[in-house]
């Protein structure tokens, strides 16, 4: 039972960590699949996450952080609209940009509010978001196998968890039954197929990445307000890319990008428990192995040694009306 | 503007039929080009109205306007005696104007009925609008035999079946009037004759169709009516069955074409080329040619036709080094170097063979550089443009002054910018760079693609001279008249294969056009014979 | 077929630019403004600590060194049409070629060494860019996922090798050992005072001239070899470059080992000049902010140079300010960085028709007005 306990412990970890990765991979791929690459995530993480704290340290409300985070996020992918759709500009480097602005701009913020060395106070249990209890799950905590995996994997965590696993499905659903997913996806492939169908191609790729900050938003509220209690820079610490990596892997699909979220996250939980473990076979594994295996996993996707991932075809073009 | 404008009367009185488009003074420029000048244009319902010109004469600008994906600077729009104000394609889908593009609007990885839709959804969850929809483009390919499987993915059909789903898409947003760009440039013959007679079709169920196009077989056969333009203006409106393709060229292009370029006969002396048995595949192994063999000799011009899209463009960029070869053995003067065994552009301009490729922009130069930079394009690693392992700016700076007065390109600038050059002298500069290496075989497409007439005489001149000074050339062109008029011997391709050769004492434009659509060219012989 | 005149130099390169990182500096002046600051103030300390003493000037070269190479890293990439966002993985690697070098072969004169060394850094660098570089030319994978991914896989197997290998027995920090005293670069003001030229203390070495070579050299490559005008065709237009014989791949290839050998440089300023020993993460950030020197720096050498120098320049300045106004840490040199990228790399279309279309307007009138 011991072992069976571990890997309810393990797995618990894995949906905790692949969380944020979930969001934010969904949040890459409605800015993708309109055709706008978007490397922003990593500092619209960072934003939000800030966004999040402070205002939920200053009103005392999860949710007032939360949306703080959204509404920063949103302005966040607002600019990056502005750069790449609106001005054409190169989209590999307004996303860098935004990364860099904001590893800077949260760090100086913190600073100058909080004078916590860019951390943002410790939220006490009210500004938080707290481990829901599902319901009956006490009652069958003691039931064999499926009791504690009720009780100990799926129950016990904190709304934003439930969120982004529900948050795949409904973007499924919204990709490739709604019109506006339709729309979306035609607009990432064939931006003069929409244009030419009287849909104006800026402002549908516009709400592609709104829709992109909004999930971005909640992915940064998450590491700050639900994960851990404060902001503390940089502390996305590359979870934006590795979310990047998982939409790539998942081939700009949602349901195999949250597959490659729980791969990923499953790692990050992994590498933490492997320090010092001595695998029967195998040795001791070094931790940095497992902590870089998401990054060349996607590499060796990228290579298409494990399939072809084919982006959007109109990926990283601005659109230009023909002459 | 010395011709008769063919007025027709009767816009704004009682009684009368409005015109189911009529344009008044569009212009439009972009910077310093005027693409439209003063348009005025009507068309009646009901038929099917061609618009000629040559190629930037300004025909698609002026659709584009009319379609709302430009706006004109001054002039209005009608439709159906109605002033339209078309500021998006909304505007003109919502006007009943449909438009089928020269190059496809369409989403390859969705079905044909996600194609279909897209815009017109009927709700925002797709389920809804997607059985009405079905049932829509049901009616709709029974009436006009448009038969295509609406779950088809698009990027598999073929493109006869995608520009039926444009026409499908018009269709479906209740378009009275369609506009077609060029849409032959890119069929088979028995393709566009299966298009013509959907036009046909539409226009008996009442529909008014605009056909753009720049030859003047299918104004003649398809259309009732025709507009001519010329250099961003419009020169003249006919009835089609009033005028003859003689009148309609001379408005086209302004003054008398001399339809035989003044040239002596071909000596030809040893082979140089020698093509066996060559085939070509995509990379995703379509074979786009197959098993050609010819030889071209020096001291003649061998001109291969074709619709677009016929394995030409392949053939050529195989031949210049640029498509691997999969089958097959080319010979220079004897030399066996079929490229992508060991052969790549590089190592055929070393030995002599010099290309002009069918796509300037996309291929035969860089827009970014300077002219003297686009002037050693290939021939960069040249001993002349060294200076140890430096390049020798001066000596390339002179090299190419010469190039431009050689071949005239104006201005005589080799520090401008390449892209601010006019296509007719970027293409001189190209052909210059190309001829003046003095090469053993040019090869050639589409020479005067996209270039301004005065260019145009220039360009054949010096084409007929590198043959005269007894080099090999390999002409490619889709335009009959540029290859009936430089040709020695003609070979005409059709679907990947040579289907058959003539000299260019027989060859007309009945024969060609018949081998063109794949028929064995005795029996095209012979029908032209008994015709 | 042009709209439009074509534009002079002088605004080309020098106007547009400075009118983005103008635009850039306004925001930052605003920030500074939002958290409660006096912007002139700012500037004031930012001038005085770079240059307003004489240590203050050593420190910024000493900057500008690293900006430098990473900035002509980038820019040799760009050229050939790629985002080498990977600067930092491969400067980090490059570093693991010097301190090995150095820490093995300890024996060799310095002279040698410097050579050595310089080799070490290129190959590990070179090294490292070229998986990406192979996977962009030969299997298509897109560059800038596979570098930021390498930028990790690096930061892994550096701290791996730190406190699995390098790290000597003992210690508890994870960094290498010191490299023997005589194969360090020489420090400027210790040259400076060989000469009899008394200068004040600071990290500048040995290894800025050899930036300002690179400069030299990576000028001559681009615009002045067959190899850099091939690298310009591919990035310009691959199917002309096909077209001319101009093999896409092996361009790719080159040209992003020659960005990351560059990169790698880095390394020699950082291991061999200043630090004299491995240590965790010293690349910090400093990659990156070549993306921002080499597009401020419109991809020409001495554009970086001067794009260096104000980065130089900010990164002393930022230290002096995080000194004198609390409130201000030195982050707010990353935030003038993001806004130096965003407004001159990603928006740089922004004022550009404006411009040119005013431009093309006098310019024709003048031209009218002569005709007359």
């Amino acid at each position: 039972m011991d072992n069976f306990e571990l890997v309810i412990l393990l797995l618990d970890a894995t949906l905790r960590t692949s969380t944020p990765l979930i969001l934010a991979a969904l949040a890459g791929m409605f800015s993708e699949r309109s055709g706008t690459i978007n490397l922003a995530l990593e500092g619209m993480m960072l934003g939000g996450a800030f966004s999040a704290a402070a205002v939920a340290y200053y009103v005392g409300n999860p949710w007032i952080g939360l949306l703080a985070a959204i509404g920063t996020t949103i302005c966040l992918s607002l600019l990056h609209g502005f750069a790449c759709i609106t001005h054409k500009g190169n989209q590999v480097v307004s996303g860098m940009a935004i990364n860099i602005l904001m590893s800077g701009l949260t760090a100086l913020v913190g600073i100058a509010l909080f004078a916590q060395g860019g951390k943002t106070p410790s939220l006490d249990h009210g500004s938080r978001f707290q481990p829901i209890t599902l319901p009956g799950a006490d009652a069958v905590a003691d039931v064999p196998v499926l009791g504690s995996i009720y009780s100990e994997l799926l129950s016990g965590h904190n709304i934003l968890v439930y969120v982004a696993f529900l948050a795949v499905p409904a973007a499924w659903w919204v990709m490739y039954r709604t019109r506006f997913g339709l729309r979306l996806r035609a607009v990432g492939e064939n931006p003069g197929a929409v244009d030419t169908a009287g849909i104006g191609v800026v402002a549908m790729r516009y709400r592609a990445v709104m829709c992109s900050g909004v999930l971005v938003g909640m992915s940064g509220a998450y590491l700050s307000t639900a994960q851990g209690a404060s902001f503390l820079q940089d502390m996305t610490a590359g979870k934006g890319y590795i979310a990047l990596a998982a939409m790539v892997f998942g081939k700009w699909r949602p349901f195999p990008a949250l597959f490659a979220c729980l791969l990923f996250g499953f790692l990050d939980a992994a590498a933490t428990r492997m320090q010092g473990v001595i695998l029967p076979g195998i040795g001791e594994v070094p931790v940095q192995l497992v902590q870089a295996l998401p990054y060349v996993l996607t590499v060796v996707l990228l290579a298409g040694f494990i399939g072809r991932a084919t982006p959007p075809k109109s990926l990283g073009r601005p659109y230009v009306k023909e002459r | 503007m010395s011709d008769t404008m063919h007025q027709m009367h009767g816009a704004g009185e009682t009684g009368a039929v409005q015109p189911a488009i009529e344009l008044r003074g569009i212009d439009k420029r972009f910077g310093a080009v005027h693409a439209n000048k003063s348009i005025d244009l009507k068309v009646e319902k009901g038929t099917i109205h061609g618009i000629v010109g040559e190629n930037g004469a300004g025909k698609s600008t002026l659709m584009s306007i009319l379609y709302g994906f430009y706006q004109a600077d001054a002039g209005t729009i009608h439709v159906d005696g109605r002033l339209c104000d078309i500021k998006g394609s909304e505007d003109a889908i919502a006007v009943g104007i449909g438009m089928v593009h020269q190059h496809f609007m369409l989403v390859e990885p969705f079905t044909v009925l996600e194609n279909v839709i897209l815009g017109v959804e009927g709700g925002a969850i797709l389920r809804e609008g997607v059985d009405k929809a079905r049932e829509e483009l049901r009616r709709l390919e029974r009436e006009y035999s448009l038969d295509v499987n609406p779950d088809a993915i698009v990027g598999d059909l073929s493109v006869g079946l995608q520009q039926r789903i444009e026409i499908l898409k018009a269709l479906y947003r209740g378009a009275e009037i369609l506009i077609l760009d060029e849409p032959t440039g890119v069929l088979t013959p028995q393709e566009a004759d299966h298009l013509f007679r959907i036009l046909e079709t539409l226009k008996q169920q009442g529909k008014t169709v605009v056909l753009i196009t720049h030859k003047l077989r299918e104004i003649m056969a398809a259309t009732d009516n025709v507009s001519v333009m010329r250099q961003g203006e419009m020169v003249a409106h006919r009835k089609t069955a009033e005028t003859s393709p003689e009148e309609l060229s001379e408005l086209m292009v302004g003054r008398k074409v001399l339809l035989r370029l003044e040239k002596g006969e071909a000596a030809p002396a040893a082979t140089v080329l020698e093509v066996d048995n060559l085939c070509v595949e995509t990379s995703q192994g379509v074979r786009k040619v197959k098993n050609a063999s010819f030889s071209v000799r020096a001291g003649e011009i061998v001109g291969i036709a074709g619709v677009s899209g016929n394995g030409q463009s392949e053939l050529l960029e195989a031949l210049g080094g640029i498509r691997a070869v999969t089958e097959g053995q080319v010979l220079l003067n004897g030399l066996d170097v079929t490229p992508g065994r060991g052969v790549d552009a590089a190592e055929l301009r070393k030995r002599g063979v010099a290309h002009v490729p069918e796509d300037r922009h996309r291929m035969a130069m860089v827009t970014s550089f300077s002219a003297k930079e686009a002037a050693i394009l290939g021939y960069e690693d040249d001993a002349t443009y060294q200076k140890g392992i430096f390049l020798n700016w001066h000596a390339i700076s002179d090299a190419t002054e010469h190039m431009m007065s050689e071949f005239d390109v104006r201005p005589n600038d080799p520090d401008l910018k390449a892209a601010n050059f006019s296509g007719g002298n970027q293409q001189k500069l190209v052909l210059a760079r190309e001829i003046m290496r003095d090469p053993e075989l040019l090869l050639v497409g589409q020479p005067t693609r996209g270039v301004d007439i005065g260019a145009i005489e220039f360009i054949h001149k010096r084409i007929v001279a590198m043959r005269d000074a007894g080099k090999a050339v390999l002409l490619v062109s889709v335009e009959l008249d540029e290859i009936m008029s430089l040709a020695d011997r003609i070979l005409v391709m059709c679907d990947g294969s040579i289907i058959g050769e003539v000299s260019a004492a027989e060859a007309n434009e009945r024969v060609l056009g018949l081998m063109m659509a794949g028929v064995d060219p005795h029996e095209a012989k012979a029908a032209e014979g008994s015709a | 077929m042009s709209d439009t005149v074509q534009l002079p130099r002088w605004i080309d390169v020098g106007a547009l630019p400075l009118l983005n990182l103008l635009l850039a500096l306004i925001v930052s002046g605003l920030v500074v403004l939002a958290i409660g600051e006096s912007p002139t103030q700012v500037v004031e300390i930012l001038l005085y600590g770079a240059f307003g003493y004489e240590e203050a000037w050593g420190y910024t070269l000493y900057y500008t060194t690293n900006f430098i190479f990473t900035g002509l890293a980038f820019a040799v990439a760009f050229h050939c049409g790629l985002f080498n966002i990977g600067a930092e993985g491969q400067a980090y690697v490059g570093g693991l070629g010097v301190v090995l070098a150095a820490l093995y072969l300890d024996f060799l004169p310095f002279p040698i060494m410097l050579i050595v060394a310089i080799l070490a850094a290129a190959v590990f660098g070179a090294a490292w860019a070229y998986i990406p570089a192979y996977l962009q030319a030969r299997r298509g994978s897109h560059v800038v996922i596979t570098t930021i991914m390498f930028n990790f896989i690096a930061s892994s197997l550096m701290v791996y090798l730190l406190v699995n290998v390098l790290r000597p027995q003992g210690s508890m920090t994870p960094e290498s050992e010191q490299i023997a005293e005589h194969l360090r670069l020489p420090f400027i003001h210790d040259i400076a005072a060989g000469l009899g030229l008394e200068m004040a203390s600071s990290p500048l070495n040995l290894s800025f001239v050899y930036a300002l070579v690179c400069s030299v050299l990576v000028w001559l490559f681009i615009w002045h070899t067959r190899w850099g005008y091939a690298i310009r065709t591919v990035g310009a237009n691959a199917v002309a470059a096909t077209y001319a014989g101009i093999e896409p791949g092996r361009y790719i290839i080159m040209a992003m080992m020659i960005s990351g050998a560059l990169s790698a440089f880095m390394a020699l300023n950082e291991v061999m000049g200043v630090q004299h020993r491995l240590l965790i993460d010293f690349t910090a950030g400093y990659g990156f902010v070549g993306i921002a020197v080499a597009l401020m720096g419109r991809n020409h050498p001495f554009g970086i140079f001067l794009a260096a120098l104000l980065f130089g320049m900010l990164y002393q300045g930022g230290a002096e300010l995080s000194f004198e106004i609390p409130t201000i840490s030195n982050d707010m040199v990353v935030v003038i960085q993001g806004l130096v990228i965003l407004f001159t790399g990603a928006m740089e279309h922004m004022f550009r028709p404006r411009v040119t279309r005013i431009y093309t307007a006098w310019h024709l009138r003048r031209r009218a007005q002569e005709a007359a």
